[in-house]
C-alpha cells in the first residue's frame, strides 16, 4: 500500500476505462443479457477479474522480490512455522485484493447504480478468491527463477481463463461446444457465484462454485505449505 | 557449556559435489571462535546449515544443547547471523529492517524498539534510520545486518566475512564493537579472508579444507606451530643485494630494509650474529603482520601435497 502509485492507482484508471467503454458506451446497443442491463451485469466479472489479478500479483511480485533480494531469509533464520509465512504472504494478498475490489465497486457506482441480492455470498467468494489466487501467485513465486516467470503465468495463463470465464457474457451465449468447454474453467464458477450475490441468479451451481474454490485452496495451500516447509525453491 | 556442535555433518549437492564430509566442530560459550578456510571449502555451507538456510544431508547440529532439527525454534532463538552477502530489503527503512527482524523472533514491538535504538546507536546508523536502506554506504550496509542480528539478543552471533570490502578505519571500529560484544557474553563466530583479523580478536581457530576440519586448536597453539617467523629489519646503511646467510630466506625489500624467514630452530641471536659478522647494523625491528596467514598456507597447503 505504500506504493499506491503502482498498485492502487492502475486499477482505477483500467477499471474507469471499463465501465465507460463496455457499459456506458458500448451497453446500451447491446442490450440486456439474462434480464439485466449489460452494465450492471459486468460490474460483478470486473470486480472479481481486479481481486484475482491484484491478489494473486501481490503475493507473487512480494515473495519474488524476498527471493531475489535474498531477505526471505530473514523469514528462514527465525523461529518462524512455514505456515506463518505462508499466512503472512497470502493474507498481504488477500487484503490487497479485496481493497482493489472495493475500489473498483466504488467507480462501478459512478456509472450505474450497484446492488446487492446477497451481500455475504459476494463478500465470501471475494475473499475466497483472494485466498486461491494468493496462495497460486505463492506457488508461482517459489518456483520462479526470474521476473519473466512471474509473468508469464498471469499473462499466459491467468488472463485467458479470467476473460474466458465469463466476466463480459453469460456461457448461455456461447455456441454449444464452447459453452461445456467453459464449465471446465474454474473461475468461471468464481465469477458466476459471486455474480449471483449481485444478481440472485447464475449461469452454474453455487454448491459446486463453493466446493471448487475450497477444494482448491486445500489442495493449492496444502502444496505452498509443503514447498516451503522444504525450502523448496528458497533453500540450498 | 557448549555454544555449538557439529557432529558428522555432511553435505551433497544435487550436482553430486559432496561441501561437507564429516565436519565436527564445537564451540565453548562465550567462545570467540574464528572458522578459516579458502575459497569453497565449505565455510559458508557449514554457516548456511547451521542458520537453516542450506538443508543439511546427514548430521547433526545442536546449538546451547538444542536440536536443531527436534529443538528448532529454541535452536534458532539462540543465533544471530551476519550474511556475507548484503540480504536485506533495499527498498526498506534501516530501522524497519530491524524492527521487522525483531517482529519475526516474537520480540514485543516496545522492547524492539529500544533494542533496535541501542544498536543503532552504538553501529552508528541511528540518524540513518529512516534512510533507505540501498542509499547506505557498504560499511554501514554491514553494519545494519550486526544490528539486525543481535536485536533479538542472541546468545550466539555468527558473522561471515563481516568486514569484506570495508576501509580499515570501519573494520577496525567493527572489531572493537565485536570484541566488547563478546566481553558481555556473545559466544562469537567469525569467518574471515583477512586472517590478521581472526590472530586479533579470536581466542579458538578451526580450519576447513575440502569440507573437513583439519585443525581445531586455540589462537596461540595454533602460533606456537609455526616453525619460522617472518621479521622486517631496518638497516643503518643502504645495501645493493640482499646478504646470503646460510639456513635464513633474505628479501631485500628497499636499499633500507630487509625481509628474514627466521627458521625457530636458529632463532634471532644467530641471525643477528651473522648480520654483524657480514657487517650490517640493524636499528629496527618488527615481526610481519600475517603469521597466522603463513601457518594457513602451511596447513593447507600440507594436506593437499599429503592428498
Amino acid at each position: 500500500m505504500r506504493i499506491w502509485p503502482q498498485t492502487l492507482l492502475p486499477p482505477v484508471v483500467t477499471t474507469s476505462l471499463y465501465f465507460l467503454i463496455f457499459g456506458a458506451l458500448m451497453g446500451p446497443k447491446i442490450g440486456t443479457v439474462r434480464g439485466v442491463e449489460y452494465i450492471d451485469y459486468i460490474v460483478p466479472g470486473i470486480v472479481l477479474m481486479a481481486v484475482i489479478n491484484h491478489s494473486y500479483a501481490n503475493v507473487v511480485s512480494s515473495f519474488f522480490s524476498a527471493k531475489f533480494q535474498r531477505h526471505i531469509e530473514e523469514m528462514l533464520i527465525a523461529p518462524m512455522p512455514s505456515w506463518v509465512i505462508l499466512a503472512g504472504y497470502v493474507t498481504a494478498g488477500v487484503a490487497r485484493g479485496i481493497v482493489i475490489g472495493g475500489i473498483v465497486l466504488l467507480i462501478a457506482c459512478l456509472f450505474t447504480e450497484v446492488r446487492f441480492a446477497y451481500p455475504g455470498l459476494a463478500a465470501a467468494m471475494a475473499i475466497l478468491t483472494a485466498l486461491l489466487f494468493s496462495v497460486a501467485g505463492l506457488i508461482n513465486a517459489v518456483f520462479a527463477n526470474s521476473f519473466d516467470d512471474i509473468s508469464i503465468i498471469p499473462n499466459f495463463i491467468l488472463t485467458p481463463l479470467v476473460y474466458l470465464g465469463g466476466v463480459f457474457y453469460s456461457v448461455d451465449m456461447l455456441p454449444s461446444p464452447w459453452a461445456r468447454v467453459s464449465l471446465a474453467n474454474p473461475i468461471l464458477y468464481m465469477i458466476e457465484a459471486f455474480r449471483f450475490g449481485f444478481l440472485g441468479a447464475a449461469d452454474v451451481d453455487l454448491a459446486s462454485a463453493f466446493f471448487i474454490v475450497g477444494g482448491l485452496i486445500l489442495v493449492l495451500g496444502g502444496w505452498a505449505w509443503l514447498l516451503l516447509s522444504h525450502g523448496v525453491g528458497i533453500k540450498h | 557449556m557448549l555454544a555449538l556442535r557439529l557432529k558428522n555433518l555432511r553435505k551433497v549437492y544435487d550436482n553430486g559435489f559432496e561441501a561437507l564430509r564429516g565436519i565436527e566442530l564445537e564451540v565453548e560459550q562465550g567462545d570467540f571462535f574464528a572458522l578459516l578456510g579458502p575459497n569453497g571449502a565449505g565455510k559458508s555451507t557449514t554457516i548456511g546449515i547451521i542458520a537453516s538456510l542450506v538443508k543439511k544431508t546427514s548430521g547433526t547440529v545442536e546449538v546451547f544443547g538444542y536440536d536443531l532439527d527436534r529443538q528448532w525454534e529454541q535452536a534458532k532463538s539462540c543465533i544471530g547471523l551476519v550474511p556475507q552477502e548484503i540480504n536485506f530489503n533495499q527498498f526498506e527503512k534501516v530501522g524497519q529492517i530491524v524492527l521487522n527482524q525483531a517482529g519475526y523472533y516474537g520480540v514485543p514491538s516496545g522492547l524492539a524498539r529500544v533494542r533496535a535504538e541501542k544498536w543503532l546507536k552504538q553501529l552508528e546508523l541511528w540518524d540513518r534510520r529512516d534512510q533507505v536502506s540501498r542509499r547506505l554506504s557498504g560499511g554501514m550496509k554491514r553494519r545494519l545486518m550486526i544490528a539486525r542480528a543481535l536485536v533479538h539478543a542472541p546468545k550466539l552471533l555468527i558473522l561471515d566475512e563481516p568486514t569484506a570490502g570495508v576501509d580499515i578505519e570501519v573494520r577496525r571500529s567493527m572489531w572493537a564493537f565485536l570484541r566488547r560484544l563478546n566481553q558481555e557474553g556473545t559466544t562469537i563466530i567469525l569467518t574471515t579472508h583477512y586472517l590478521e583479523e581472526a590472530e586479533q580478536l579470536c581466542r579458538h581457530v578451526a580450519i576447513i579444507d575440502r569440507g573437513q576440519i583439519i585443525e581445531s586448536t586455540s589462537m596461540s597453539a595454533l602460533l606456537d606451530k609455526l616453525d619460522s617467523d617472518t621479521f622486517c629489519l631496518d638497516l643503518r646503511q643502504p645495501l645493493m643485494a640482499a646478504p646470503e646467510i646460510s639456513g635464513f630466506a633474505v628479501e631485500l625489500v628497499e636499499p633500507r630494509a630487509l625481509r628474514v624467514e627466521v627458521p625457530r630452530l636458529l632463532g634471532l641471536n644467530t641471525l643477528f650474529a651473522e648480520l654483524s659478522a657480514q657487517g650490517i647494523e640493524v636499528i629496527g625491528l618488527r615481526p610481519q603482520e600475517g603469521r597466522l596467514e603463513q601457518l594457513f598456507f602451511q596447513r593447507v597447503r600440507g594436506k593437499k601435497e599429503a592428498a
